[in-house]
This record gives structure tokens, sequence and C-alpha cells, in this order.
């Protein structure tokens, strides 16, 4: 798997395939890259859970705050990692632990002898990319904000079913 | 379309950012000629104005018709993020707005467009941001302009009306050197025929009013965020790099990442100062952009056959177009821009002020008015029009001498354009 480069199919397979997003590292602060994520994912029908051991119990994004991977009382599709690239590896450890299917690196973590982990464990891996952004990207949002999708399309954008400026992710690409 | 497949630039031209109406299936960008949008409930507006979704409130901010123009335009010039605004002078006034503080400074070289050269020169100084002028011809000369309060270095990449083909390589290298970014004005060249962003450029501004938007019918300008400058690293652009205030103390850096020059010059700059593009014009130019490689290479080739006849016209002193192979810039025209040195170039003519007036006034089929980059072929003398608010030495430092002709080499068969300018010099 080359994770210098990642094709826009398959990072729209995980975004589609998967609707549990477990936020490790994720900020009680609402000005905070990890809370405008939350924010977004929640907005777009997924079911997300904030992780912090600092700040287990507080609310954050009208989601309640849990201490650890271990202590979420779903299966857990996709864990998010806003923490260092060095914590990374025993997030990823806990992460194949719960059953997870996906790791999610943030934009500026990478750590790839976790990568290594989690693909031999049968679990896909993103690294150095943000979820929210890729969301928008493939649905097309992010051009709102004149922002370059790298993408591509003669298909009419997809409405997304909870408002009239909302875009969701066509599955024919 | 293959997933590994890089799009060329005629496709980008033509794609990029514009998908079918997701509403209605048009498949020309509609123009969303309208001044607000309506919020889906009020937590999608609070989600909005606190920037922590994607999506459109009020024209002066963004608009779907900018963004598919925005889109195209980072794209095209390889870019994270664009914004669209009213002017080329807007985008200007825009990026120095993000990026400036009172007292700063920014080193511009002297060898610009008139108009930039009164903004920079005179209307900044309002603000207390003072320009140090550098020679464009010269990187050396930029470093030698730096100083502690040097914010950014801003060239054209082709200087207009200089025929100047400039060295951007070496320039941002004083740039990279001093911590600061290099914003270049890529108007001229457009990038179908020079990218800035390969040779180190950071902030790319445009008129999209000239070769971009191409028929001469709507005024635009845009501000490309490469995405290479490190904000948050430097620590010396507080509209990037601090909370902000009208954001709940948000920083934009850490928010937006590598395209958050671009969305704080739009929900700071372009939200409070106010010089948005209209719908219209968005459209205009957009659909202009969908054609621009088949125009600029037409332009460069007929301006490339206009230069070669007048070099040996015997009431034209000189022809200065970078792409004849005995100008100064011939071999930076190789190595910036092969496809061809642009559409505009200037020459002089023997009977110097008098004989320009003559020529404007003799000329059929070219237009005698103050702009580049119209499918018509437009004819100017710098020295009475556009540069007149200069002193003669000002004036004479940026190309604009008494005896210099400009052109904006049209899109008309080219024997045309040529037998009007032979009429109009025999007249003189």
């Amino acid at each position: 798997m080359d994770h210098d480069h990642y094709s826009d199919a398959y990072i729209r397979d995980i975004l589609l395939g998967h609707r549990v997003f477990a936020v490790v590292g994720a900020s009680v602060k609402t000005i905070r890259p990890s809370y405008f994520v939350m924010k977004y994912l929640l907005a777009k029908g997924f079911d997300v859970i904030p992780v912090n051991p600092g700040h287990g119990g507080h609310i954050v994004a009208d989601q309640t705050v849990v201490p650890s991977l271990g202590d979420i009382d779903r299966p857990v599709d996709v864990v998010d990692i806003f923490r260092n690239s060095d914590a990374a590896l025993s997030i990823t450890e806990e992460a194949i632990r719960i059953g997870a299917k996906v790791v999610w690196m943030q934009i500026g973590v990478r750590n790839d002898d976790a990568a290594r982990l989690a693909e031999s464990a049968g679990l896909k891996v993103v690294m150095n990319r943000c979820p929210k952004i890729e969301y928008g990207r493939l649905s097309g949002e992010i051009g709102w904000a004149g922002v370059n999708s790298r993408t591509l399309s003669s298909k009419r954008p997809v409405i997304g079913s909870n408002g009239g400026q909302q875009r969701s992710l066509r599955k024919d690409g | 379309m293959s997933e590994e497949r890089t799009p060329g630039f005629d496709t980008l031209a033509i794609h990029a950012g514009a998908q079918p109406d997701a509403s209605t299936g048009a498949r020309a960008t509609p123009i969303y000629q309208t001044t607000s949008f309506v919020f889906d409930d009020v937590d999608h507006a609070a989600a909005l104005f606190n920037l922590e979704t994607f999506g459109n409130i009020y024209t002066r901010i963004m608009n779907p018709t900018q963004a598919v123009l925005e889109e195209r335009m980072a794209a095209l010039e390889g870019g994270t993020a664009a914004l669209a605004v009213a002017s080329g002078h807007a985008a200007q006034a825009v990026v120095l707005h993000t990026l400036m503080e009172p007292g700063a400074e920014f080193v511009a070289g002297r060898q610009l467009y008139g108009g930039s050269i009164n903004q920079f020169g005179e209307a900044f100084k309002k603000f207390d941001w003072h320009v140090k002028w550098a020679d464009t011809t010269n990187a050396e000369s930029f470093r030698a302009a730096i100083t502690p309060k040097t914010k950014a270095i801003f060239v054209e990449s082709v200087a207009n009306p200089g025929g100047i083909i400039t060295d951007i390589e070496a320039v941002a290298a004083v740039a990279k050197e001093a911590g600061v970014p290099l914003i270049v004005d890529n108007t001229l060249a457009t990038p179908y025929l020079l990218k800035p962003k390969d040779y180190g450029a950071d902030i790319i501004v445009h008129s999209l009013t000239k070769y971009l938007g191409g028929h001469g019918n709507s005024i635009g300008g845009m501000i490309v965020d490469c995405g290479t400058f490190d904000w948050m690293a430097s620590g010396r652009y507080p509209s990037i790099s601090a909370p902000c205030e009208s954001y709940h103390g948000m920083v934009l850096g850490e928010t937006f990442g590598n395209f958050a020059f671009a969305i704080a010059a739009r929900v700071l700059g372009l939200r409070d100062l106010g010089p948005a593009i209209s719908p219209m014009n968005a459209f205009l130019i957009l659909t202009g952009i969908e054609t621009l490689p088949l125009r600029m290479q037409r332009h460069c080739d007929n301006a490339l056959a206009v230069a070669e006849w007048l070099t040996s016209h015997d009431k034209v002193s000189w022809v200065n177009y970078a792409g004849l192979p005995d100008n100064q810039f011939y071999q930076m025209a190789r190595r910036y821009c092969p496809k061809g040195a642009g559409g505009v170039f200037t020459f002089g003519l023997k009977g110097g002020y008098e004989a320009g007036i003559a020529l404007v006034g003799k000329v059929q089929l070219f237009s005698h008015l103050a702009n580049i980059g119209d499918t018509r072929s437009l004819i100017i003398h710098p020295a009475s029009t556009t540069h007149r608010q200069l002193a003669d030495d000002a004036r004479a430092r940026a190309g604009a001498g008494d005896d210099v002709v400009r052109l904006s080499v049209g899109l008309e068969d080219v024997g045309d354009i040529i037998a009007d300018l032979d009429q109009a010099l025999e007249a003189v």
C-alpha cells in the first residue's frame, strides 16, 4: 500500500462503507480542528465518539467524551487519530484490539510501523489526511470554499438528505 | 476517467470545478445571480458562520458561480485554493491586507503595470504599508531591499509593459532566505504559458480582465494560494497564525492548513473590505477560460509575427519582444515560457511622443484603449495615457518612455493586423 498517495476510490470506499468514527485526541475546545471535523462528520450522518482520557464525561458537539477506545459501548469502524505520530502506534494497537476496520491519521500524523501493524491485522489505513477535507473534496462541497478538489466529473453531484446546501458521495465515483 | 491519470491543462481549463448543476443538471455553470442563500436550519446557519462546514451565505463572501471560477484557477495554477475578487487591483489589496500590518514593508520589482505602481506607492501609504522598490531584472536588488519589517516580495512574471521576463526562481530564493512569501502577478503570461508555483511562488494574483476572461467584457481578479508557505512556523502573519477575534479565537492556519491563506483572504480580507466579483462577471470569465489554451497560443503566434514585421520597418527604432532571438530576455523566455512570450509587447517610434499620438489616431483595426488581452488587437501610447500620472523618470523606468507604443496583439488574421499597422505607420 502506497501511503504517499491514495486513490480517490480508496478514500471514497472508506467514507461510504463506514459509519462509526472514534476521534482519539478530540479537544473539548470548540475552536480546535478536531471539533470542526466532529461537527462536519456528525452533519454528514456519521456516528462520532470523542475519545480523550483527560475529559471523560465531558460533552462536546453534543457527544459524550469517553476516556479510551476500550470504553466505547458499540462497534467502532474508524479510529481517527488527532495525536502526534509517535502516539499513533499504541492507539493503532488498541484500534486492532477493539475490532476497528480502519485506522485514519490526521494531517501531519504518520506512523509507518502502525500502518504495517494495522494492515497485517486486516485493517485499512489512511495517514496524513483529514476526513472532513476528503469528504468535502469527493462530494464537491469543498469547491464552495474555492478549494482545489483535484477531481473532475461530468456527473451531477448528489444532494444530501439533510439539507439543500449538502452534498453526499456518489457511489459510482 | 481513470483515477491515476492526471488531467492535462486543456482538460482542466474546461472541467475543473464545474460539475453539472446538482439540482437542475445544467451543464454550463449557472449564473447564481443572488445576494444570499437560505440556511437549512439554525444549526446549519451557525455552522456556516463558524466556518465549521462548507457552504454559501452571502455573495460578498462567496457564490457558487464564483466558486467554480476559483477552483478552476486553483487547478490551472496548481494551487490548493483560490479567491476571486472584483479586479486585479482588488486581488492585490486583499492579498496585502492579509499579510501586512501598519508600519510593515514589502519589496516589489519597480517594472510593474503603472496602476500597480500607483496602488503600492500611493494608496497603500494610507494604510501605513510601505513598498520598497527593487529592480525586477536583478534578484540581488530584492535582497538589498529586505529589512526586518519586510512581509512579502511582489513581482510580475512577465512585466507590463516593459517586456521583462522575471527570473522567478532567483527572486523566490531571496524570498525563501528572508522567510517571506513570494507573490507573483501572472496576468500577462497566464498559467498556459507559465506556472509561477513551479519556480517558487507562494501566492499568485491575476487580473482576470485580461487573457483569462480574454474577450474584453468583464473585470475580475484572482488570488491563488499555492499552499507552499508555512504560516504557523513563521508566526509573522497574525491574520493566519494568531487567534482570530471574529471567529471566537480560532487560528485559521491551524484549522485550514495548506489553504489557510485563501480562507483568511476570503473570511477577513474580502469579508471586511468588500470587493466581491459579480456572478455574471465570474460566468463570463469562466467561459473565456475554457478556450484559454487555444487563444493564448494564437496571441503568441500573432505577436511574434507582428514583432518580426515591425523589426524591419524604417519608422520603428526598436522592438522589445522577448520572443525575438536578439531580445535580452529571449533566453529567459525560452526557460520560463517556451510556448511563447505572450501577446503584449512594446516598440519605439523614431518620431517620439508626437508619432505615438499620431499612430494611435490612424489605426483602423487596432482599438486605442487602456486594456490588454482582448480577442481584438489593442494599441496604446503609455506616456500619454496609462503612465501619464508618473514622473518622466519613473515612466522611463517602467518602460513607458515618450516613444513607446504598446500592442496587445489580438486573434484577427495576422495579415490584417500587419496591414493596419502598415497603413497607420505610413501616415506617421
